[in-house]
């Protein structure tokens, strides 16, 4: 397939046979510049592989995908051992959350042969981690028997007694089980390479926005379990932002790394692929997330009716009221326990019953519901789109894929396009201006543009690495102050349409915005360009 | 019990006490502790089950150590359903863990009374031929049944159990039932303390939209000789034109809510197709051994006729309002009262019915009635064909018209994956165990498959030859991440099952793992 082809592919719809293909080739590229680097010997688990040690076949089922050609494949699938290699030694997999689906993915990319995962999370753990974070647990009593039946089975009630061992006793106390208050990364991390042979997980105890941007570039793929719409949206900017284009607006296939991302509540949850550039990023498709419920203030200061409504009045209006100065901490049990007793009263006072401690808790830190079941269907709907885009072993889904559990079981995939107007991953969101508009017009125009004005405070602008205008540092805006008056058409050689590049603090990544200058003197609406 | 509480907080809010009490009760036997199956006890084991057994007779080798992450370096050699149970003790310490050293077909023969201590079998990576004699088992013991098959990048799950009721099936589309169009009088005596028209703005904005919507529904039927709107055009056009007159500044949230909710004036709630069958079922006549459930139904039947004229009781619960607090409790208290008034005529019909068949006519309380009522819209009956049924099924035809659809992966993997039970029953091992013998195997499993779909009496259509090629390439691999989502999928089940909560899969679930879809088979 050739550029022009590609180009093709990137304005329409695109399939994942294109996309997978561009992709695979991209791997196949930066497998080979990784080996020139590192001529190492493969590593403690593949130098196994013809040891006699009888480990040949640890990975025998896998295997069977990866070493034997197929029909429903992913284009330029190359089956044969260096596959399995490249996976155990070249890969670099970042797993984004070691909560509950991270803990899954963690074991899911292991046991699917990656051999270098790196893990990410902030947070420590919690009694409540543990109905679905199998990595981590606690010891409630101090014995356990585990009683083998094997050969009583006849006899079973009246000889159990008499076979009890305490086998998983000693499990827990030689592992030492105590993790609540430890970092999640880290034991997660721990526990993984501790079961599975050969795998490294490197684990980082931060917050996403800790790691220098670089940082996210070391990995081929990035695979999210996260909770949060923010971080997603902030990973999402990061790896859009690497994201270069040519000049026909192709993405450079060697910037793109893809994102599989996975969310769950209660039965239900989601499982989709984002190739910046290519596929719709998080951003097009915000939409996909359901709105957060939120309450007005006058409904819970003047009328509430339901025990959100009076818990969320001791949360945000009381709080503040009666406790001047003192920060509100939800993991902090005396300050649940006041909103719990202040949301009581009020709901005595208005009639209004059933708060409970749960609910508060579960309305003030806005609790979801998570299962073990869904966690796993989902993490390892992710872990294995990893797997198809790292080897091509098999087709791939369709971008987005749903799970239902709540009503009979579906999984089914909603394929979704790409909005050309996204800020994040748009190779250039059109915006159309008069011929005769200055730099700084321009970028009045940009600050008053309902699609960019939340995004944008103080932008620079750059045009193919040549800056028009920089708002720091003062050496580099006092050289290019003077461009501001200068006329945009002139500043761009006089392309009649071209895409510059907005740099702003508000932004993560880069803006691009394909202007088009059209004839007249007239101000334009900005709210209507482009649209 | 605080840790308790704390521990399993995020699955509580999901099933309630009641729920997890269920799950504690539960005794659950796994067959085979392969990736599938030490998945789907692993979920089970984290959300709290009572005890478990594992039943496998096999000993840890090295494609264990590739596939499960409940075996270690260690285990090798050793017994793997004492490995599998010893590290999924592990995740909680509440639960009790026990294993038996035996293949799951030698316990079949030797001792099939073992399976009656379990409340729950979840059968894994089983054949046709033994999954047939343990079907035939559990039903007799009345133990229920999940059956789960992870086969390369394929699956399939299936539920058998005679029958199964579910009061709490929890849909995600929960009908209100406000019965705006038909207020009863205590409903009305409040509706006509307001007036709509109100010159007083604040008291206006706070009117609750369910009285805004009986008030004007009440004015259009006097203008339209006692009529509904008569179709959702008129609806749309006339009564919401209406009622958006009646608005007095842009920002009254109640009257942005009427707008929204007057669909349900003309479409209130009704008797939904599955309620009906149940009604309709003959398990309605009732007799002294007959489940409790079956004799409140038999009461719904009864209450639907007199007290609800044509209506199941009421719930009694409504949505928030925007209003004043004491207009909206008050509302609400109007509908719960209108609701304890529907369960004690249930009461009375359960009493009398519970007499008629000879049982003590107060041994169903009160509360059990309530909880009924509450959820009579959406009770769920689930009966499974035996999978004897199944495997001797003249569904050809449907599988026929599935095969012919564009997207025919779902009914091919069905044939082919019960195709490569037969084709092991033949060769003694799985098409595609060696890659010298791939391509005759592809030619010998299509010939198999060919000759299922003709005893189904769906011959003459093709399967996919891509799909065929891909089983084979697969050579019955448990590849962990679809065994993963299988066995996730078979202990999601068995909590719907235990918990007697949300509405199980009815069918033959069918997993393509190549493109992340399913597909669930009647046949
Ligand atoms: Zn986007």
């Amino acid at each position: 397939m050739h550029r022009w082809e590609y180009h093709i592919c990137n304005i329409h719809v695109v399939t994942f046979e294109t996309l997978t293909w561009m992709l695979h080739s991209t791997f196949c590229l930066q497998r080979l510049s990784m080996a020139d680097q590192q001529q190492q010997p493969s590593s403690l688990l593949s130098s196994r592989i013809d040891d006699g040690s009888g480990m040949e076949n640890r990975w025998r089922d896998i295997e069977r995908l990866l070493l034997r050609s197929g029909n429903l494949v992913g284009p330029g699938f190359e089956p044969g051992p260096e596959l399995r290699e490249a996976l155990q030694n070249d890969f670099r997999v970042l797993v984004i959350g070691a909560g509950g689906l991270g803990c899954e993915l963690l074991k899911d990319l292991a046991l699917s042969g990656f051999g270098h995962i790196d893990v990410i999370d902030m947070d420590t753990i919690d009694v409540s981690n543990l109905n679905r974070q199998f990595l981590f647990r606690i010891v409630t009593q101090s014995f356990h028997l585990l009683i083998d039946f094997s050969h009583t089975l006849h006899y079973y009630l009246v000889s159990a007694a008499k076979h009890e061992q305490s086998v998983a006793g000693s499990h827990a106390l030689r592992l030492g089980m105590q993790d609540v208050g430890k970092p999640k990364s880290e034991v997660a991390a721990a526990r993984v390479m501790q079961r599975v042979k050969g795998v490294t997980v490197i684990p980082h105890f931060c917050k996403i926005e800790d790691k220098d941007i670089a940082f996210y570039k070391d990995f081929q793929i990035i695979v999210l379990g996260l909770d949060s719409l923010e971080a997603r949206c902030y990973i999402n900017s990061v790896i859009c932002g690497f994201v270069e284009y040519e000049e026909d607006g192709s993405p450079d296939l060697s910037t793109i790394k893809p994102l599989v991302d996975g969310g769950t509540e209660g039965f239900k949850g989601h499982a989709r692929v984002i190739i910046p550039g290519i596929t719709p990023c998080f951003h097009c498709s915000l939409w996909l997330f359901p709105p957060q419920i939120t309450f007005p203030l006058c409904t819970l200061a003047e009328t509430p009716r339901s025990p959100a409504h009076c818990i969320e009045y001791a949360h945000l209006i009381q709080w503040g009221q009666d406790r001047i100065g003192e920060y509100f901490d939800a993991d902090n049990p005396e300050h649940m326990k006041w909103i719990y007793d202040q949301a009581l009263k009020r709901g005595e006072q208005f009639n209004i019953s059933g708060i409970t401690y749960s609910l508060t808790q579960g309305v003030v830190k806005n609790i979801v519901p998570a299962i073990a079941s869904t966690n796993a269907v989902v993490a390892a709907t992710c872990a294995l789109e990893t797997l198809k885009i790292a080897t091509m072993c098999s087709t791939g889904m369709d971008i987005y894929m749903q799970y239902t559990g709540t009503e009979g079981i579906y999984l089914r995939t909603v394929p979704h396009d790409k909005d050309r107007n996204c800020i994040i991953c748009s190779p250039g969101v059109p915006l159309e201006v008069d011929k005769s508009i200055t730099l700084q017009k321009f970028i009045d125009t940009l600050l008053k543009d309902s699609r960019f004005k939340l995004k944008l405070s103080k932008p620079s602008v750059s045009y193919h690495g040549n800056n028009l205008y920089m708002q720091a540092p003062a050496v580099l805006e006092e050289m290019t102050r003077p461009n501001l008056q200068e006329q945009l058409l002139r500043l761009m050689g006089g392309e009649t349409s071209d895409v510059l590049n907005i740099n702003d603090r508000r932004l993560t990544g880069v803006l691009r915005v394909r202007v088009t200058f059209r004839e007249g003197a007239d101000t334009i609406d900005m709210d209507t360009a482009g649209t | 019990m605080a840790l308790r509480s704390t521990k399993y907080d995020r699955q509580l809010r999901i099933w309630g006490e009641h729920g997890q009490s269920a799950l504690e009760r539960a005794h659950i036997c796994v067959l085979n502790c392969g990736p599938t199956g030490s998945e789907a006890l692993k979920n089970l084991v984290l959300g709290g089950i009572g005890s478990f057994t594992v039943v496998d007779a096999s000993k840890v080798c090295a494609s264990d150590l590739g596939n499960n992450y409940f075996v270690d370096w260690d285990s090798l050699g050793q017994s793997k359903a004492k490995t599998v149970s010893a590290f999924l003790h592990e995740l909680n310490d509440a639960v009790d863990a026990k294993f038996v050293e035996e293949s799951p077909e030698a316990l079949l023969e030797s001792n099939p009374a073992f399976f009656s201590q379990f409340t729950l079998v979840i059968a894994t990576q089983m054949q046709e031929n033994s999954l047939l004699k343990l079907d035939e088992i559990c039903r007799q013991l009345n133990v229920m049944l999940i059956i789960a098959r992870s086969y390369g990048l394929a699956g399939l799950l299936r539920i058998s159990v005679e029958e199964h009721d579910v009061i709490e099936s929890k849909p995600d589309n929960k009908v209100e039932d406000l019965r705006l169009h038909n207020p009863w009088p205590e409903l009305q005596r409040y509706v006509d303390e307001f007036d709509i028209d109100t010159t007083d703005n604040v008291i206006h904005k706070h009117i609750p939209f369910a009285v805004l919507l009986i008030k004007i529904t009440q004015d259009w039927k006097r203008a339209h000789n006692g009529k509904l709107p008569a179709n959702v055009r008129e609806l749309k056009v006339n009564f919401l034109t209406i009622t958006a007159r009646r608005r007095v500044e842009e920002d009254e949230d109640n009257y942005t809510e009427a707008l929204k909710s007057a669909y349900v004036v003309l479409f209130p709630p009704e008797i939904s197709t599955e309620l009906h069958a149940i009604l309709e079922d003959k398990l309605t006549e009732v007799n002294a051994s007959s489940p409790d459930f079956w004799v409140m139904v038999a009461a719904l039947k009864q209450y639907i006729a007199k007290e609800g004229q044509g209506e199941p009781p009421l719930d009694g619960a409504i949505p928030d309002m925007h209003s004043f607090t004491d207009y909206y409790i008050k509302l609400q208290k109007i509908y719960q009262a209108r609701a304890e008034a529907d369960v004690t005529a249930m009461v009375g019909h359960v009493s009398c019915i519970l007499k008629q068949i000879g049982r003590d006519s107060s041994s169903i309380p009160r509360t059990t009635i309530k909880h009924f009522c509450k959820n009579t819209r959406h009770l769920r009956v689930l009966r499974c064909k035996t999978l004897r049924d199944e495997f001797s099924s003249k569904a050809g035809p449907e599988l026929q018209r599935l095969l012919a659809n564009e997207e025919s992966s779902h009914p091919a993997l069905y044939v082919l994956l019960r195709a490569v039970d037969h084709f092991a029953a033949t060769y003694n091992r799985y098409p595609g165990a060696f890659d010298g013998e791939l391509e005759e195997d592809v030619s010998r499993l299509k010939a198999i498959a060919v000759s299922i779909l003709n005893d189904m009496g769906g011959g003459g259509v093709a399967l996919p030859e891509d799909l065929i090629s891909e089983v084979c390439r697969f050579g019955a691999g448990e590849i962990h991440t679809v065994a993963s989502i299988v066995g996730g999928i078979a202990s999601q089940e068995a909590i719907k099952l235990l918990t007697r909560q949300f509405t199980p899969v009815q069918g033959t679930f069918v997993y393509n793992a190549m493109s992340a879809t399913s597909l669930v088979l009647n046949l």
